[in-house]
């Protein structure tokens, strides 16, 4: 496979990961995944009985799809630690979307309890890929724990802002040598292509997709504008500049 | 004999005294995929669980994969 996006021990043709909640019904997000080319699919853990719909999820998804597991809704390191050690022994994966919030409001990441929880689940043998805020020197601190990969929001999740700080993105991508892949607060396919343009490896997005009003199509635009994206920043694109450079030539124009 | 415990956040009094049998109690087929349930906040193998006795007080938490983002 040329230009996989490696993880651990896992390579993906696609560098999209996506989220399986929030669709207008199940056969919407199955159609969706598919549209989207994506490979790997998150999931989250909950206590049973509390949760009526979505029951079957897990068996629609669990033969075709990488599955990553999260940690959504925990506040403390605690909490995280033994979601993912239940997720572990629930999937049989040792992948794990870390998650620690720190505000209800914002969703945005407990830093503290991030890091500590990151360590714990490193040091047990998870492969750890941390949702985190766009701070390089967060990002740093995971990688140096042994995360498997950063990955810093571009915006609130479901906000659908786009990438808030594009040049913390890029300096986190300058900074850590393991996979950037931006989770969260994309919008629309242009969010997508411009984290790949940055250098980023890869996109995690859940709702763009399944709250657009139309997810599959969404799903196919974000999975182009995913390829659009590092095709772009394969290529090497132009420097910007403040003035104007002609592109067609500038001898034996017609003057009447 | 029954005893209180904690089931998935709730106080239950209940007669089960192993996990599978809390499982039982709960309406839950123990030999279902995708399962998982920590004992006090340790996760106990599905090997384990017809071996695992509850005490009073115990809390349990009984877990599956969902939708998730």
């Amino acid at each position: 496979m040329t230009d996989g996006l490696t993880i651990a021990d896992k390579t993906f043709s696609s560098r999209l990961f996506i989220g399986s909640s929030g669709y207008p019904n199940q056969q919407v997000m199955l159609d969706a995944i598919a549209a989207s080319t994506a490979e790997v699919v998150t999931v989250a853990i909950r206590r049973i009985n509390i949760h009526g719909g979505g029951e079957n999820v897990i068996d629609l998804l669990a033969d075709k799809y990488h599955l990553l597991p999260n940690t959504a809704g925990c506040y403390t390191a605690r909490d995280a630690v033994l979601t993912a050690q239940l997720a572990r022994e629930a999937i049989g994966t040792d992948w794990i979307k870390l998650e620690v919030i720190g505000d209800e409001e914002t969703l945005f990441p407990d830093v503290e309890h991030l890091l500590t929880a990151a360590d714990e689940l490193v040091k047990d043998g998870f492969i750890v890929l941390p949702y985190c805020n766009d701070d390089p020197i967060t990002c740093r601190k995971l990688a140096d724990i042994g995360c498997a990969a950063v990955m810093p929001l571009g915006a609130p999740i479901g906000s659908g802002m786009g990438l808030r700080n594009p040049y913390n993105i890029e300096i986190i991508r300058d900074q850590v040598s393991i996979p950037v892949i931006v989770d969260a607060g994309i919008g629309t396919a242009s969010d997508a292509a411009i984290a790949l343009e940055l250098g980023c490896d890869g996109i995690l997005l859940n709702t763009a997709i399944a709250k657009a009003l139309d997810p599959v199509k969404m799903a196919t635009a974000m999975g182009r504008g995913v390829e659009a994206g590092r095709l772009a920043f394969q290529a090497g694109r132009i420097p910007r500049k403040l003035y104007a450079e002609a592109s067609s030539p500038q001898a034996g124009i017609v003057r009447a | 004999m029954s005893q209180q415990v904690q089931v998935n956040g709730i106080g239950k009094t209940v007669n089960a005294s192993t996990i599978t049998e809390i499982l039982h109690e709960e309406g839950v087929d123990e030999s279902a995929p995708f399962l998982a349930v920590a004992l006090n906040g340790t996760v106990i193998p599905r090997g384990e669980w017809n071996n695992t006795q509850l005490a009073a007080a115990d809390s349990v938490e009984i877990v599956k994969p969902v939708s998730g983002g």
